[in-house]
């Protein structure tokens, strides 16, 4: 009928240089670069300390709940709403976990689970009055911040709780032993270094064979070597600095799987794809025969048994628990959220991109502690980073358009 | 030598990697309606984006000469001062302020650094009686109907010491009455002196109205003509906009109908809010299979709600009735059920209720049946390419590949991912709710060709639809709806516009 108008649409388009590449990509890479470049700065202003192992051993235990939060409130945000009540909750499961430790001396093993569940419930609970009865994230959870910072302070009764037993202290301190037996270097760090990579290297070169069968792939291949071997060669560089000092921490391990778990669900399974579907237009969604209602639900439950999770191993890292713990976690999870790309009005965001997002938080206050700045300008400093990173993705997306 | 008001000269604009707009020509003479017509993205909008000042000077070659003078525009303020004033097609009222405050918005009357209200509503008043709307200038724009408002953005334009106004697709989602009144509405002002530009589809408009046309065909000026000189047919003006003659608007099809698919018997609906308006009155009606059925009436006659209370209880839950597919009673009281029972439900606003905007093709195509490219949860992302990519052949959409947004296509190509996401969802009935509004002539062509085939493959296809000839062209059978009631039944032999209306009128 009308072949003429067929033509425009070209089938294939001849793959970009590496430098348009990266230009039309700024937005996927931006954060990435930034956080490089912030490492960078630091590792040069503290005169080498930050990338120290036992630096960066701390580095990783200090922001591992912050990060572990991070996933769960990007599914939120994506989803359309927001959570404020992540540090309260982080604080009661905390006190939750002490009262059932120290003052009623119950095992880890029933400990633990107990505390996950008790978070699942929380957010459960939350989640029910936003999903099913339309009550506005905002007040929901902004009321479950003021229940649970109070409930922390009735379970304490105004005091901190602990010490707790070695067994608790493990969700935090403990390391991967050397299988190997050498020990320092700890040979089972770079295995496990090595190993990683070698997956992440694999199913990069899966996803890309595949996608260059049906002739969708515009990345350079410059791009995709140089990009793998950036990737690989970093993680076994950082594994091989914490084999030097006691190995990897059993919290890096979690966050790890934790990361690579929920970048399955968000990329690959239909529940994830919901998610996104939710977030980008409710009502579409639910005309389309997407149960809305229990997805938001499912998601504030799963982020209570995330900030449990969190507020399990704070605990287990300050060994104590006090009724100030987890206080304004909130708003660094939710600023790594936005510094990692995710929109505020839903429907977009990654959970890599959240990660990178809470290590930037991270690596400033850790550098900036190093360097001897005041609480004062750190929060100035952290302040401007946020609106900065925002202004940065609002502009990239504008151009684009 | 009549006098210019408004001359485009060679206009280009280019978008990264799009020429948008290729040596574009207009010329408006004072006083004249000037119809701009063209395909969706044939470059109508850019190009009035470009003499507002949305591109602002500089960002475009060419010239704008307004009353002789060539202007260099860096905002709308500054084309506004001039008097040049769009309305867009979306309105940009404020729901909840009154009219007088709408239409003083960002141009009020002001004293001292304090508005003046008294006179802001008096000026108001005068001006609602210009355009014709019986209103107080105290209500509050949410509670006016969509004609009503649209005649609030002209007030508000007047407000403005207008010279030239331009209306971007002002008529299409008005009633037939409403448009009328809008068209006579720009007569009257062409009386006084103002110039137009109006942007249409609708051939009728234009040759009621229109003085001159000028036809843009992929962002470049196709032709201008001269209404008064010479005698210009529709036929002429498709065949500018669309490169070839189509000599039939609605194709042609042979109607093989077959059993019986659905049925909906005592069906009746209330209002979600309040059990006292009933929205829907004992409707019955059955679609068979290669059946294409109408449902006609004017808008707020409940054609909507009947569409949303069947597919799945989407307009509340004050609802009676029974549906059988194939002579089963099913159970359709939510969307997954009604979408497992083979119904599917193509909306009438495809922006805010059929499309994830952000989101690519291939995601929005399997969004309504994930299951089939999945297994135990997991998508297969290989078969979920190749199936949004065979549908974007088989419907023709026109982008380079399945990863663009939905965002960045025109309404045609939007309507096709709409289609293709229900087809894939394998209905047997599709519920299609106005679905060629706002699309082009070129595409409507192709919609109709796919509702067509649909019917061949034996589905039954129920089409919602306020313009008449598209009801005539396509169906095998009309009900005609009116207050919440059929008022009538019209086989394809019995059918007319004129027997449509009367049904309507008398019921």
């Amino acid at each position: 009928m009308d072949t003429t108008k067929e033509t425009i649409s070209t089938e294939a388009q001849a793959a970009p240089t590496v430098g348009a590449y990266l230009k039309s990509h700024m937005r996927d890479y931006g954060m990435l670069i930034a956080l490089i470049v912030i490492m960078g700065m630091f590792q040069f202003l503290t005169d080498g300390t930050l990338m120290r192992p036992a630096n960066l051993t701390n580095l990783f235990l200090q922001n591992s709940y912050i990060i572990i939060m991070a996933i769960g409130m990007l599914l939120v945000i994506v989803a359309g709403h927001i959570d404020l009540s992540v540090g309260s909750v982080v604080g009661f499961i905390g006190a939750l976990a002490a009262v059932m430790s120290v003052n009623y001396h119950l095992p880890t093993i029933v400990v633990v689970p107990v505390c996950l569940i008790a978070g699942l419930i929380i957010g459960g609970i939350q989640g029910y009055w936003i999903a099913y009865w339309r009550i506005p994230a905002f007040i929901v959870t902004l009321a479950g911040m003021l229940v649970f910072r109070g409930l922390t302070l009735t379970l304490l009764q105004g005091q901190s709780v602990g010490p707790f037993p070695d067994s608790f202290q493990l969700l935090s301190t403990g390391f991967i032993p050397d299988v190997f037996g050498v020990g320092r270097p700890n040979v089972t760090a770079i295995a496990i270094g090595v190993i990683t990579s070698s997956i992440i290297v694999f199913l990069a070169a899966r996803t890309r064979s595949r996608a260059l069968k049906y002739g969708i792939q515009d990345e350079p291949f410059v791009f995709f070597i140089v990009k793998n071997a950036l990737i690989a060669g970093a993680i076994i560089y950082l594994c091989y600095l914490l084999s030097t000092y006691r190995g990897l921490p059993n919290v890096l391990i979690t966050m790890g799987v934790l990361i690579a778990i929920y970048t399955f669900v968000t990329n690959s399974t239909v529940i994830g794809r919901r998610i996104y579907a939710l977030g980008g237009n409710e009502k579409a969604a639910k005309l389309s025969g997407i149960n809305t209602e229990r997805l938001t639900f499912l998601t504030f439950a799963n982020m209570g048994m995330l900030a449990a999770a969190a507020g399990l191993i704070f605990a287990a890292r300050l060994n104590t628990a006090t009724p100030k713990a987890g206080f304004a976690f909130e708003l660094d999870v939710i600023a790594a959220v936005f510094i990692g790309g995710a929109s505020m009005s839903g429907g977009v965001g990654k959970i890599i991109g959240a990660v990178i997002g809470a290590f930037i938080m991270g690596v400033m206050n850790n550098g900036m502690s190093i360097m001897g700045i005041g609480i004062d300008w750190q929060q100035v400093i952290k302040g401007l980073v946020l609106l900065l990173a925002v202004i940065f993705d609002v502009y990239n997306k504008q151009k684009a358009r | 030598m009549e006098n210019i008001i408004l001359e485009m000269r060679g206009i280009t604009k280019t978008f990264p990697g799009v020429k948008a707009l290729d040596n574009v020509n207009l010329k408006v003479k004072e006083g004249e309606i000037h119809a701009l017509v063209g395909e969706n993205g044939a470059g109508k909008s850019t190009l009035m984006k470009v003499l507002s000042g949305v591109y602002p000077h500089g960002s475009y070659q060419g010239d704008i000469l307004f009353n002789g003078e060539v202007m260099a525009f860096s905002g709308i303020a500054d084309s506004e001062k001039q008097g040049i004033i769009i309305i867009h097609q979306e309105l940009a009222l404020v729901p909840l302020l009154s009219i007088a405050e709408n239409v003083f918005l960002g141009n009020e009357n002001i004293e001292g650094g304090i508005i003046n209200w008294p006179h802001t509503f008096k000026r108001t008043q005068e001006l609602l009686k210009k355009v014709g709307l019986k209103e107080s200038s105290a209500t509050l724009v949410g509670r006016l109907g969509v004609g009503k408002q649209q005649l609030v953005e002209i007030a508000k334009a007047l407000a403005k010491d207008v010279k030239l106004l331009i209306l971007d697709e002002p008529t299409s989602a008005l009633q037939e009455n409403d448009s009328a009144k809008l068209l006579d509405l720009l007569l009257e002002f062409k009386a006084q002196g103002i110039s137009s530009i109006l942007i249409t589809h609708k051939l009728n408009e234009i040759s009621r109205v229109a003085d001159s046309i000028t036809v843009i065909r992929d962002g470049a000026s196709v032709s201008t003509l001269d209404c008064q000189v010479n005698d210009i047919s529709e036929a002429d003006i498709i065949r500018d906009m669309v490169g070839r003659d189509i000599a039939n608007r609605y194709p042609a099809r042979d109607s093989h109908i077959g059993e019986l698919l659905m049925q909906v018997r005592e069906w009746n609906v209330w209002h979600p809010d309040s059990l006292d308006r009933q929205m829907i009155h004992d409707i019955e009606f059955h679609v068979r299979a290669g059946e294409v059925v109408g449902i006609a009436g004017l808008m707020g006659s409940g054609r909507t709600e009947l569409a949303m209370s069947l597919f799945g209880k989407s307009y509340g839950k004050n609802i009676q009735g029974k549906v059988s597919l194939r002579g089963q009673e099913v159970d359709v009281s939510t969307v997954p059920k009604a979408i497992q029972c083979g119904l599917a439900y193509v909306t009438e606003d495809r922006k805010e209720l059929g499309l994830i905007l952000e989101e690519t093709i291939q995601t929005n195509t399997t969004l309504a049946n994930l299951e089939r490219v999945s297994s135990r949860g997991v998508i297969d992302e290989t078969i979920e390419r190749r199936v949004s990519e065979e549908y974007r052949k088989a419907m023709r959409i026109r982008t380079p590949s399945v990863f663009q947004k939905v965002m960045n296509l025109s309404g045609g190509n939007q309507q096709k991912v709409v289609l293709s996401k229900w087809l894939y969802s394998q209905p047997d009935v599709l519920i299609l709710d106005e679905p060629t509004r706002g699309i082009d002539v070129g595409a409507k062509f192709e919609i109709y060709s796919i509702i067509n085939q649909l019917a061949d493959d034996g589905k039954g296809v129920v089409m919602i639809s306020s313009e008449m000839p598209e009801l005539l062209g396509m169906c095998d059978r009309i009900y005609v709806m009116n207050e919440g009631r059929f008022v009538g039944e019209l086989d394809k032999a019995q059918a007319s516009q004129e027997k449509i209306m009367s049904m309507i009128v008398n019921a």
